[in-house]
């Protein structure tokens, strides 16, 4: 293996798309002929479903549990190979609301490295659950794994804010780590100026917008029958889409930046300029035409 | 020894300003808070306490954890207490304390026992709740003469979460005996303080309140049914102690908790007087008892025939003729014993200076058994005391004495360095820093493997052992090297 390995982590707001525009960029990615493995960073282990065809693999920490404890697993037990060879694994974690999933994520991570799932791969991508709450969910961006995060947001307000969070993460582990900030990458939901706002939050960040990935319905029909884009509809635009995005990540090596996050009071002013929050006086004013509208109706 | 009698009386005053000193001007301005000289009719220490301790010193408190586990439920004997969490905690507490008891171990009592959940990663990850109430079980099964099992939460049930009250509240309903729940998690406050209030509260919850005292059915009550609360029995001490109580015509209904039983903890609710040695680790036990049941509580030190003559006194005043002719009689016995020891030891042992550094009780407690002896205590402190104790410490000691708080390893040596004291009593961490400074030391945690040193019998121990360790010959043949060497001529200076 001459090229080094690249190590690049999924993370945004919960419910975003990450774990589809991830798997359908790492699908596009093994078409350009890359060899993948995937390691999900989510309890709820629905990382890899879209390129295994499956609903759930047996994720590290349930076979572990099982089995007493890590030491007693084989890499086999928890490696599966889906669409194109890519590799999938799950760390799996607790159903809610008990144990700790952030000391999951920190095993099953250890458990692939020590055991050599990452030989014989050009690319580790760790998709990461919501936002990074704990040191276990900062794993992957921590020394030696993920060099470049992708956050894949919208131009939803708390999915910018939690864009800014992560960055936050990210520079919080930039210097001691080699951590870097990819890019952004906007899944639309429609919302206003959503290009121009996503656009301007890379910029914000210190980074770009790797790519804006239009909303297609075509997306949730290959998800039904648990496919991604890239192998359900191959010919669409949408697949081209994220050919594009897999295109720009693959170039993008080594063009990551360390992230300059925002405070909460500047976020906020951003979100005005741009009309998704209001000012205390426009709500004010609006509060008192809905009220005369009201009573002239009554 | 030369150094010694080379040396200058120190102000203590201007010896505190030199240890600090060395601090950075923060972390000066800080210490400077807990260390003081007490002033003449003080009536407080005049140092601040019960406050988090500076990063970068040495101390030598301990955690919530040890509080509870290793102070207040641990010696509860008929109970097993789970140490829930990683092996370490459990296991290298594992008969730290010397608290005594008799039974047969591992059939009705368990105290040299150690019980822990042993957390796995997985136990981390997914929850160690079902561990928890599998290691119930068994227990039960192994141990089904045990009355009752405590949970003894390690720092990460805290961390991760667990509902051990819910694992409690279900195993106690299904073996029909308590279970226990403790939220006393290591980090949890600024030493094993927070451990002993919370260990109380837990008792005051699940135990307590849980008793009817107005239920006379099991046992019949006396007027004279009294309670020893906050004796550990290290070494003994709560027999030691308990023999005096009884012979003054009490009866004691229940140890706290050396040498304790769950029956006793339950029978308390049930006393006519709650009588407290250590304050500091149940007094929030006796003010509940005191606010729910109207049972008053009184301190006691068995420590030295004069204290625990006035002791015996308090106590008895508190009852009628009866008990307090008794309690003359019982003092008037031992006098002959505690003379005895006196005329043995205080000529051996008069005008030696002692260093005092113990954790929330003895720091005062033992004070006037040095002074039964002739020894002049010249510098106390404690590791877990909250103001409420230096308080009291106050009235023991004499002015110009020393007081240090939570001190540092680096302060109390140069305060030993300085004072050069006769004999440094502490604890296990301590001593071999200043035995190898050529200083005599008794350890005041484990009575250095003796005791009992509580009440008359103890004493003559007490006062044995602290002669063994300042006249023990050993401390004649260490010489320093330059001490031989041929005097250089600019040596005195």
């Amino acid at each position: 293996m001459s090229k080094a390995l690249r190590q690049i982590a999924f993370y945004g707001k919960g419910g975003i798309g990450k774990s589809t525009t991830s798997q359908n960029t790492l699908a596009a990615l093994a078409e350009l002929g890359q060899r993948i493995l995937i390691v999900g960073c989510d309890p709820k282990a629905d990382s890899t479903r879209l390129i295994l065809h499956a609903k759930a693999q047996n994720t590290v920490l349930h076979l572990a549990a099982e089995a007493g404890s890590v030491e007693d697993l084989e890499l086999e037990d928890v490696l599966k190979v889906g669409y194109r060879d890519i590799k999938c694994t799950e760390s799996g974690g607790p159903e809610p609301g008990v144990g700790c999933a952030g000391r999951g994520v920190i095993t099953a991570i250890n458990f692939l490295e020590e055991n050599g799932a990452y030989e014989d791969v050009d690319y580790v991508s760790y998709d990461v659950l919501g936002d990074v709450v704990c040191g276990g969910f900062a794993m992957p961006i921590r020394e030696n794994k993920a060099q470049e995060i992708y956050i894949v947001m919208s131009g939803e307000m708390m999915a910018l804010y939690a864009a800014n969070n992560i960055s936050r993460g990210i520079l919080k582990y930039a210097n001691s780590g080699g951590v870097r900030l990819g890019g952004l990458i906007c899944n639309e939901r429609q919302t206003d100026r959503e290009l121009d706002l996503a656009d301007a939050m890379a910029k914000r960040l210190g980074s770009k917008l790797i790519h804006f990935v239009p909303r297609a319905n075509i997306v949730q029909h290959a998800e039904l029958r648990r496919m991604t884009v890239i192998e359900y509809a191959p010919e669409s635009e949408q697949a081209e889409e994220y050919r594009q995005l897999a295109r720009k990540i693959h170039a993008n090596s080594g063009q990551g930046v360390i992230p300059t996050p925002i405070t909460m009071d500047e976020l906020e002013e951003m979100l005005m300029d741009f009309g998704i929050m209001k000012t205390e006086e426009q709500q004010l004013a609006e509060l008192a035409a809905k009220e005369a509208k009201l009573a002239v109706n009554a | 020894m030369s150094l010694a009698e080379d040396m200058k009386p120190v102000d203590p005053k201007d010896l505190i300003a030199e240890v600090l000193e060395a601090y950075p001007e923060k972390s000066a301005k800080k210490r400077a808070k807990h260390l003081n000289v007490i002033a003449e009719g003080a009536s407080d220490c005049g140092v601040k306490s019960n406050v988090k301790s500076l990063p970068g010193v040495m101390t030598v408190r301990g955690c919530a954890y040890a509080g509870s586990k290793g102070v207040v439920w641990g010696p509860i004997k008929d109970m097993v207490h789970i140490s829930h969490g990683p092996v370490g905690c459990g296991h290298y507490s594992w008969a730290g304390r010397r608290n005594y008891y008799v039974g047969a171990t591992g059939i009705d009592t368990f105290g040299t026992m150690q019980f822990t959940t042993d957390f796995q990663e997985k136990d981390i990850v997914f929850g160690g709740d079902k561990k928890l109430a599998k290691t119930i079980d068994e227990i039960n099964e192994l141990f089904p003469l045990a009355r009752g099992t405590s949970v003894q939460s390690e720092c990460p049930v805290g961390l991760i979460g667990d509902d051990i009250e819910a694992v409690s509240r279900k195993k106690a309903d299904e073996h029909g005996k308590p279970v226990v729940p403790v939220r006393c998690e290591g980090f949890r406050g600024v030493s094993q303080s927070l451990g002993h209030h919370i260990a109380n509260d837990v008792i005051r919850d699940w135990i307590i309140d849980k008793v009817d005292p107005s239920n006379e059915t099991a046992w019949e009550s006396t007027p004279y049914d009294v309670t020893i609360i906050g004796d550990y029995n290290i070494g003994g001490d709560a027999w030691s102690s308990r023999i005096l109580i009884e012979e003054i015509g009490l009866r004691v209904i229940a140890q706290w908790s050396g040498d304790g039983t769950l029956a006793e903890l339950e029978n308390t609710p049930r006393a006519k007087v709650n009588l407290i040695h250590c304050y500091r680790s149940m007094n929030y036990i006796a003010r509940h008892m005191e606010e729910k049941f109207g049972i008053p509580w009184h301190e006691y030190n068995f420590f030295g025939p004069s204290q625990i003559a006035a002791s015996l006194r308090k106590i008895a005043a508190l009852f009628d003729e009866t008990i307090q002719a008794k309690a003359e009689a019982v003092i008037a016995k031992y006098t002959a014993l505690s003379e005895a020891v006196i005329a043995k030891y205080k000529p051996r042992l008069a005008g030696k200076k002692v260093m005092l550094y113990v954790g929330g009780l003895r720091s005062r407690h033992t004070v006037d058994a040095y002074h039964d002896l002739g020894m002049e205590v010249v510098g106390t402190g404690y590791e877990f005391a909250h103001n409420d104790d230096y308080q009291r410490t106050a009235q023991h000691v004499k002015e110009g004495t020393l007081i240090y708080d939570d001190v540092t390893a680096y302060e109390f040596e140069k305060f030993a360095e300085a004072i050069r004291p006769d004999l440094v009593a502490s604890g296990i961490k301590e001593k071999y820093v200043f035995q190898k400074m050529g200083l005599p030391f008794r350890q005041m945690h484990s009575w250095d493997y003796s005791g009992p040193y509580h009440g008359y019998d103890g004493f003559a121990i007490f006062a044995r052992d602290m002669d063994m360790a300042i006249n023990n010959p050993v401390w004649k043949l260490t010489q320093a090297p330059w001490e031989t060497a041929a005097p250089v001529a600019d040596a005195a200076e």
